[in-house]
Parts: C-alpha cells; structure tokens; sequence
C-alpha cells in the first residue's frame, strides 16, 4: 500500500525529511554536459521532488551518493590524525539495475574482508526509494542480467498524473510523513519486462581468454578516459592521496579518490612496473572483471546491464558488442 | 530591343557581379552564418538553371555565386530570389527587388554548437543576430563567426572575427586527478593547466577558453560557464597592400558588447571613410589606420556598457605584411 502525493503535501515530506536526511536523486544540471549546450543527469541533492528526472536514465549512476568521487577521509598533523565529522543520513532515489548494484558495493566494501569504516558509515545512515521504470533506455539490458526487479528497498515511487505514487515501507521513513494527509493507493510495482538489447553472457570463456585476439582491436580503439568506469554504478576502485597543504606542511589530509582501471596509473607499482600498459588488456581486465572473475567469487556477476558505460564512451565501443563477440568465443546461457 | 544599358554601380550593389563575360552578370546570394535548410539549395538549383549556366560557385564568405546570368535577366532573378531572401530572413526594404546592398559581406561562421563538439555557442544564430542588425550596409565589413579558439572559419582575418570562449568552472569535488584535462590542454590547446595537490590549477592568463578541458573530463569536474563569452579580434585583412591578422580588442566579452561594437564601428567608418575612396569603398581598417586606433576606439565603445569580466586592449598593434 502507498499513497499519491501531490505537490504541495510532497514538498511538506521534503520539508520534514531535511531535517535529518540529504535526499538525492537524478536531476538535470543545465549546461553541465560534455558539450556545449548539453546537459547532464547526474546525481544530486534535490530541494523539490519536482527535480527528479524519471524519463531519462542518469548518465552517471547513484554512486556518488554513497561513495563521493574524492573524499577526505582524515586530517593529520604532526602526531595527531582527526576523522572527518559524520556526514548527513541521506535518502537516495534510485532504479533498479543500481539497487542491484548496490548489492555488488555492499559485497566489495563490507562482506568481502574486514568491513569499510568510511563506506559503513554512510551506508547504515542511507535509505533507498526504489524509483519504478516504466521504460527501457538506450542500452538498458537489466532483462538478460536479472537485474529489472529489486529486493531491500525503504520505498518505492513513481510518478502519476494524480502525484508521486510513493510507498515508504522504512518505519522510520513513515515517521517524516505521518502529519501529512494524502490518499492512500495501492499501485504495481513498475519495472522493466524487456530491453531493446538482448545480451548473451559467457559462461564458459576458454582459459586462455586473456591473450585471446578478441581484445587487440581496443588496443587501438580505446583512449583510457575511464568514463566507462566512473559511470558504472558496481565500479568500486578508489585510490589513496596524502595532502600536504601548502601553507604549512606539517598538516595535512588523506583523501579516498575513485579510481579507473583504464586510466593511466592504475597497475603502476614500486619500481616504475606498469602491469596493463596496453588498452586492449585494460579492456580485457574490466569486462572479465564485470562477467566473469567477480562472479567466480561472489557467484553472480557484477554488471546490472544498465548500460551507461555503452552510452559515454566517446570512442563508441560497445561493452555489449563486446559481450557478443566473447559469447561467441565462450557459449552462453540463451543458448 | 538588342542594346544593353546598366549602371553598374547599381548592378554591384544589388549583389550581382560583372564578370569578364560581355553581358554576363553573377548572382550573389548570402547565407548568414552559412548555415540554411535544404530548401535554399532547391532554389539555387532552380536559378542556376533556369538563368544561370547550371553551374554554381560556393563562395569564400558561404554564400552561392550564381553564374551565367544573361544581364538582361537580373530583375527576373530577383523575383527569383524572393523566396531564398525570405527563407533566410534577409532584411529587406522592397520585396522583389533582390538585396539592398552588398558592401557588408555575408556574415560568415564555422558549423559551431550545432555540430561541433569544440564548439563553444551556435555560431550561425550570433551571425544571424549580427546580419539583422547590419544589413543591409554599403560599407565594406567582413565578420566571421568562429566557435572556438581553433578559429576554423579564420576570423582573425576579418574586421571583425568572433571567437567562442567559455570559462571553465571546475569542481575539486569531482575530480579524480586523471590528467585528462591537462594532457588535453597541453596537446591541443596553450598548456594552461597543472596540478597541485592532486587537483586542477588554471593559469587564468594563459587560458584561451577553447573549454578542451570541459571536453576531455571523464567526470564532469570541469563544465562550462553559463554565460558565453568572446574573443573580438579587429581589422585582420587580405589584399594588395597589408595583408594582416586581426589583433584581440576584446576578451572575456558578451553577446551584446559584440553587436553594438560593431554597430558603432559603423557610425565611425561613415564618419572617416574617405570621400574620394573610388567607388565610395574604403576597407574599414584603412580608415583605423589613418585615423589611429584610439579614436576608433572612442567610437567603438562609445554607449557601451562592459561586462565587469571583459578586458579592453588599451592599445592595438598590427603587423601583417607591407607590400606599400
């Protein structure tokens, strides 16, 4: 059961909500595009739920809500080190191919070894409003990855002509709503059935799949911009950078930066080695990473098929031609 | 009737052109912008072959140059021409009568925003605002439009050449210190970029707003400005004498600074020109140049009211090439 909101009682529920909770969402920054005259869909503290961008898929996933890009993680000086104040419980509106990828950074950052201080902390303080698709998008294949329906989520909405269809199924979320009369309504849950794209999944790659010929032609093709890594929503590498402030160098910080595997200086280590210098083999490192090494581990595969990194590359290659041309090499389970 | 008497001076001024052929006239038709529908082709098509020879020049300045027009046949052209002259919005005084005027050239641009991604404002609508507020004019102007520092429609050698410019905003927030960015500004563009404590630093002198940097993050910790800016490079040329580029007057300035600059520069041309110029044509930057620059730009920013942002040259130099 949900109820309808309208305009005004939803902006009273924000209202109450920001008291405690930064609500982020997708909305659109004007202008804020690659392009000149482009716009993005990006994700960001909303301050009406008017802001919400429900007929276009964000270009950049949720992630950034729960992880941020470049984060100060402590302050040192001398012999003294200070942990940042906790941030703000925050509320994020998402769909359901990034509520399964959720699961994926939950098994990275807290089942996967001892447990992230800086990632539990913000992820015990979030809640998630699972938005409902009542369409696919360009390059959505969450049918083929099992990833269309979501589980473990605080409540759902989507939009109506009659207002916000929302249910909040977190106790404490019901709270914020309590003193706010709106009709109740008991609506299906809107996901997607099926995708434009159809994508095939290897299953058995042959052993020799790293120095199979199938990734030469990224060698050339690709620029290591690392887009596709900063849009995925299940990328979870991040790397460390100490700050010495200019000013007085015995203080400083320690920040947590994301990370892309397709950049350069991802595989550098001591001694000037460089692991994956080439971009075909960089290529190679993060499909099989997505399909098949983190599924050897955790048992389901970590790409949710939502398609983004297929939309930003400005080379155009295709993640899902890709997975075409392994499936070839490799079978698949449509077979 | 076999005989044929012209004025020439009119025929020029109605946008057609003597040619070396007894008798044989060119029709000059302008694209502001050099941006216009598939439809203005089909007209020119039909010009060129009803009147014309069937062949058609594309010009130097993206307009059309008719040719093989019999100079008896220049008033059916212009009828002819209505419906390209309407379609592109020129301004006119007298439907039929072709264009009013041809001493301010067709205002040209490169394919800008539309197309490009280096593109930094739609070049063929600044032209198109631009024509509207010049034309038509006898004075001898040449503008271009050009989106970005690349200056592909080489507006540097015009009276006036527009050059896109967007200020850089940047987020240290969202940046993830990929050198994206500083390698693009280093290869493509003047070096204006380096990191300091894993983030960005721009040189604020050094950057020419070309906006790579927005084009090459993978983040969107570099995005453009809301506010569009320009380069207004004055008083590049060709031509027999002093063959120049044009120098900076203006950085960092607006749309509309652009426009009355120009409208201004016209006042001041008409106040100066020489009157014994033949043909009443004298280059605009000949006359800066026996006027002197200052009292150009006396006129020039006279009314104008400047963007806090906008830089002003306080003195312009020329170099070029001196064949007198």
């Amino acid at each position: 059961m949900g109820n309808l909101w309208n305009k005004e009682a939803l902006s009273r529920l924000l209202e109450n909500l920001k008291k405690d909770y930064d609500v982020f969402a997708p909305r659109l920054y004007a202008g804020a595009g690659c392009y000149s005259d482009t716009d993005i869909v990006r994700y960001g503290i909303i301050e009406s739920f008017d802001e919400i961008v429900w007929d276009e898929k964000s270009d950049y996933s949720f992630k950034e809500a729960l992880l941020p890009i470049s984060d100060t993680i402590m302050y040192f000086t001398e012999n003294s080190v200070k942990i940042p104040e906790e941030k703000r419980k925050r509320l994020i509106f998402l769909r359901a191919c990034d509520l399964n990828a959720l699961k994926r950074l939950d098994e990275i950052y807290l089942h996967n070894g001892p447990e992230d201080f800086y990632y539990k902390n913000i992820r015990e303080n979030a809640r998630f409003i699972l938005m409902g698709c009542s369409q696919s998008f360009k390059s959505c294949f969450c049918v083929s990855m099992g990833t269309n329906q979501a589980e473990n989520y605080d409540g759902y909405a989507h939009p109506t002509e009659e207002g916000l269809y929302l249910e909040l199924k977190d106790e404490a979320l019901s709270t914020y709503a309590e003193d706010i009369s709106v009709p109740r309504d008991s609506q299906e849950i809107q996901y997607v059935k099926e995708n434009e794209e159809t994508v095939p999944i290897p299953e058995t790659l042959p052993e020799n799949i790293a120095s199979h010929e199938v990734w030469k032609e990224y060698s050339g093709r690709c620029i290591g911009c690392g887009r596709c890594n900063f849009v995925c929503p299940t990328c979870t590498c991040f790397t460390m950078q100490d700050i010495f402030y200019r000013d007085n160098e015995n203080a400083g910080e320690r920040r947590r930066v994301w990370a892309s595997c397709q950049v350069d200086g991802y595989s550098d280590i001591a001694g000037g080695i460089s692991f994956r210098k080439d971009q075909g083999e960089r290529m190679r490192f993060k499909v099989l990473h997505k399909i098949q090494n983190y599924k050897n581990r955790f048992g389901y595969p970590m790409c949710v098929g939502c398609g983004r990194c297929e939309n930003v590359c400005p080379e155009y290659i295709s993640y899902i031609e890709c997975l075409n041309k392994l499936s070839a090499i490799g079978g698949n389970s449509h077979e | 009737m076999m005989h044929v008497d012209v004025n020439t001076k009119k025929l020029k001024k109605n946008a057609f052109r003597v040619t070396k052929h007894r008798d044989i006239v060119a029709s000059r038709v302008r694209v502001p912008g050099g941006a216009c529908n598939a439809e203005v082709l089909a007209q020119v098509a039909a010009i060129a072959r009803e009147y014309g020879n069937g062949q058609v020049h594309i010009t130097t300045r993206q307009g059309f140059e008719i040719e093989g027009i019999s100079i008896r046949d220049m008033a059916k052209v212009n009828e002819k021409l209505q419906p390209i002259i309407e379609n592109l919005e020129i301004n006119q005084e007298t439907p039929g009568t072709g264009y009013a005027s041809s001493g301010t050239r067709n205002v040209s641009a490169c394919v800008g925003n539309r197309v490009c991604p280096f593109g930094n404002y739609n070049t063929a609508a600044f032209a198109k605002r631009i024509e509207k507020a010049i034309f038509p004019n006898d004075l001898h102007f040449k503008i271009a439009l050009t989106g970005c520092a690349n200056d592909c429609i080489k507006a540097r050698m015009h009276d006036f050449g527009i050059i896109g410019m967007t200020e850089p905003q940047y987020d240290p927030n969202r940046c993830v210190s990929c050198s994206a960015c500083i390698k693009g500004c280093d290869q493509l563009s003047v070096d204006a970029l380096h990191m300091e404590n894993y983030k960005i630093v721009r040189n604020t002198e050094k950057c020419v707003g070309c906006g790579v940097c927005v084009t090459k993050c993978p983040t969107r910790a570099w995005t453009r400005s809301r506010k569009k800016y320009y380069r207004l490079t004055i008083m590049g040329r060709t031509g027999k004498k002093n063959p120049r580029l044009g120098e900076d007057f203006l950085l960092w300035a607006d749309e509309d600074t652009i426009v009355k600059v120009i409208l201004n520069t016209y006042k001041f041309a008409k106040e100066y020109i020489d009157p014994k110029a033949p043909g009443g044509k004298e280059h605009v930057g000949y006359i800066i140049d026996r006027v002197g620059f200052k009292e150009f730009k006396k006129w020039a920013l006279d009314g104008v009211e400047l963007p806090p942002e906008t830089i002003v040259k306080d003195n312009v130099y020329w170099s070029g090439i001196y064949f007198r």
